[in-house]
């Protein structure tokens, strides 16, 4: 994981310095509530239907127990014994006080992390594939890429004031683990003639006008990266609208110009930015991979879970479903369901929160993710390990073994918290999350099998589902 | 034709809680619906508005929400204020928590 360096601390505790007494200004009447809300927005903080809400940024996805951990200490100190895991990685406190905040965001600093643009009209968290650094079919490790464009982004003069909130994901593998179609900017890693870089899609997006995003660079060399990404956000921060909040998203500036009118745009605009990062941005890059190595995999024997996996039907059901191939093939990336019927999507209680960074330290090389799907993830988990990680989780209501079928919805907060929603969702997930339980486990098996054969032939092999159709040699060489 | 005026409450959430508050008769800020002042008219409504507004130290986000004048005190017209009088309907937090402000 990326470590921080001195600068990054400082940076991070003077921002809190600056906030706590822009909190403080608020409270004395110095400043007003028109002052104060951008600056509590650059820090992370809504005001929603109930109460405020601090949506702190988990750096494309990853984090390790003792971040974990300190999250799970600020849910029962400050809010009130939960978080809710956010489709961009980030997590939310649904209940803090204004007085509480900076406490909040020193407590976040202690361990690296902080709530710095998670709002307002700037370059958001940057987001990644939940198993990256793990997946067998990775290229590359696209995390060192990500940490790379959230320094660029961080701060950065030029982008603080945007026509509207910005939003960047990448993906290291051939299949799109972080729906990079639907992003203002999405990176998908590419290989040509032998070396990787980036195809480059813009536009895309959801919310209330859903655009898939349109390729605009079919290939970026690693070396241009930032540059061009620096011209995309700056060739639609003069063009793009601010006017209409509903129609300032670079999507609509794309759909209205035409992607060869931005293109043409950007090009030009990259050609006078192409130099003048002058390699210190590959320098930074070099350094920062270097927090990105792969752990030190362990080598033990596969027997013992080959038998529990034959013996045990819930834990193969959940083997099944919850895991997924790792690059090393005595290893499986494990997906934790946020998703138990009749809960609320992406929620997990500080109780919850500790288990996960138990198990996470203890079995998983320190490393979790969050994934866009509002999931957990442990990116390296020995197959030997498994069966101990399933009993832990079993434990504390984490083991529903229902990865990529209907009930894994992904739910916003909608009208229960936010302020901005037109209708309740949470309600609705929960029914979802609930009718799924009358379909047969059989039924079930044959939709998800129908489901993944739609969408990749790769996972049929790694889906043994029917054991009698789909025979599999060793399930430990199999998923 | 003028349309006929609907009832209001002044709301606003507390500055340093967050919690959804209403603007009583005596100028304070109640957590319960029920105690709010209902106002009948234009004219009272955006002078009351506008007292609700000068009090910055204590609130945030006033404005004035449609209500329907019942025996137990003031309803909401829109789903969007009968959420933020009971809370969430995941957990039993926020309003739920203390069933009196319901």
């Amino acid at each position: 994981m990326y470590k921080y360096t001195q600068f990054d601390t400082d940076f991070v505790r003077q921002r809190n310095a600056q906030f706590r007494t822009q909190i403080e200004r608020r409270l004395n009447g110095s400043l007003t509530e028109d002052e104060f809300k951008p600056l509590r927005l650059m820090n992370g903080l809504y005001l929603q239907l109930h109460a405020y809400m601090l949506r702190v940024a988990i750096p494309y996805g990853s984090l390790n127990g003792g971040q974990m951990r300190q999250l799970a200490m600020i849910a029962e100190r400050w809010d009130k014994g939960y978080g809710h895991f956010t489709t961009r990685q980030n997590i939310q406190f649904n209940w803090p006080k204004l007085p509480d905040v900076a406490d909040i965001l020193d407590a976040l600093g202690d361990v690296e992390m902080h709530a710095i643009q998670t709002s307002g009209n700037t370059i958001r968290n940057v987001t990644a594939d939940h198993f990256a650094g793990a997946a067998a079919d990775e290229l590359e490790d696209p995390r060192a890429y990500a940490e790379l464009i959230r320094q660029w982004s961080t701060d950065h003069p030029e982008f603080q004031f945007l026509p509207r909130k910005f939003k960047i994901a990448l993906c290291g593998s051939p299949r799109d683990r972080a729906v990079t179609r639907a992003h203002d900017i999405g990176l998908r890693m590419v290989k040509r003639q032998g070396l990787v870089g980036f195809e480059v899609i813009v536009g895309g997006g959801l919310g209330r006008t859903p655009m898939i995003g349109k390729v605009i660079r079919e290939f970026i060399p690693p070396a241009e990266l930032l540059p061009y990404l620096e011209a995309i956000v700056s060739v639609w921060n003069l063009l793009g609208r601010r006017d209409n909040k509903y129609k300032a998203r670079i999507k609509i500036t794309v759909h209205e110009h035409g992607i060869d009118k931005i293109r043409a745009l950007v090009e030009a605009r990259f050609a006078l930015l192409r130099d003048s990062f002058q390699g210190n941005d590959q320098r930074l890059l070099e350094q920062i991979k270097t927090g990105f190595a792969p752990p030190a995999f362990k080598t033990r024997p596969l027997k013992a879970f080959d038998q529990h996996y034959g013996s045990n039907r819930v834990f193969r059901d959940w083997v099944d479903t919850n895991t997924h191939p790792h690059r090393n093939e005595a290893y499986a990336i494990v997906s934790i369901s946020l998703k138990t019927p009749g809960k609320t999507p992406g929620d997990a209680s500080a109780e919850q929160m500790r288990v996960m960074a138990d198990i996470g330290e203890r079995y998983g090389h320190d490393e979790l993710r969050v994934s866009h799907e509002q999931n957990l993830i442990l990116p390296h988990v020995h197959k030997s390990d498994l069966g101990a990680v399933h009993k832990a989780l079993q434990g504390a209501g984490l083991a529903t073994a229902n990865i990529g079928l209907i009930s894994d919805i992904i739910a916003c907060p909608g009208m229960d918290y936010c302020a901005l929603a037109t209708a309740r969702s949470i309600p609705i997930a929960q029914e979802r999350q609930r009718g799924e339980k009358k379909i047969k486990t059989s039924e079930r098996k044959r939709l998800d099998l129908q489901l993944f054969s739609s969408v990749s032939t790769e996972s049929m092999t790694f889906s043994p589902f029917d054991q009698s159709t789909t025979p599999s040699p060793s399930p430990s060489s199999t998923f | 034709m003028a349309r006929p005026f609907i009832d209001k409450v002044v709301t606003a959430n507390d500055l340093r809680e967050g919690d959804v508050v209403y603007l009583t008769e005596t100028n304070n800020w109640t957590r319960h619906l029920s105690e709010a002042e209902v106002l009948q008219d234009e004219a009272t409504a955006k002078a009351r508005l506008a007292a609700g507004s000068g009090d910055v130290l204590k609130i945030i986000g006033v404005y004035l929400a449609d209500v329907t004048a019942a025996e137990t005190g003031p309803e909401p017209r829109h789903f969007r204020e009968e959420f933020r009088r009971t809370g969430p309907s995941n957990y039993f937090h926020g309003k739920q928590q203390r069933a009196e402000n319901v």
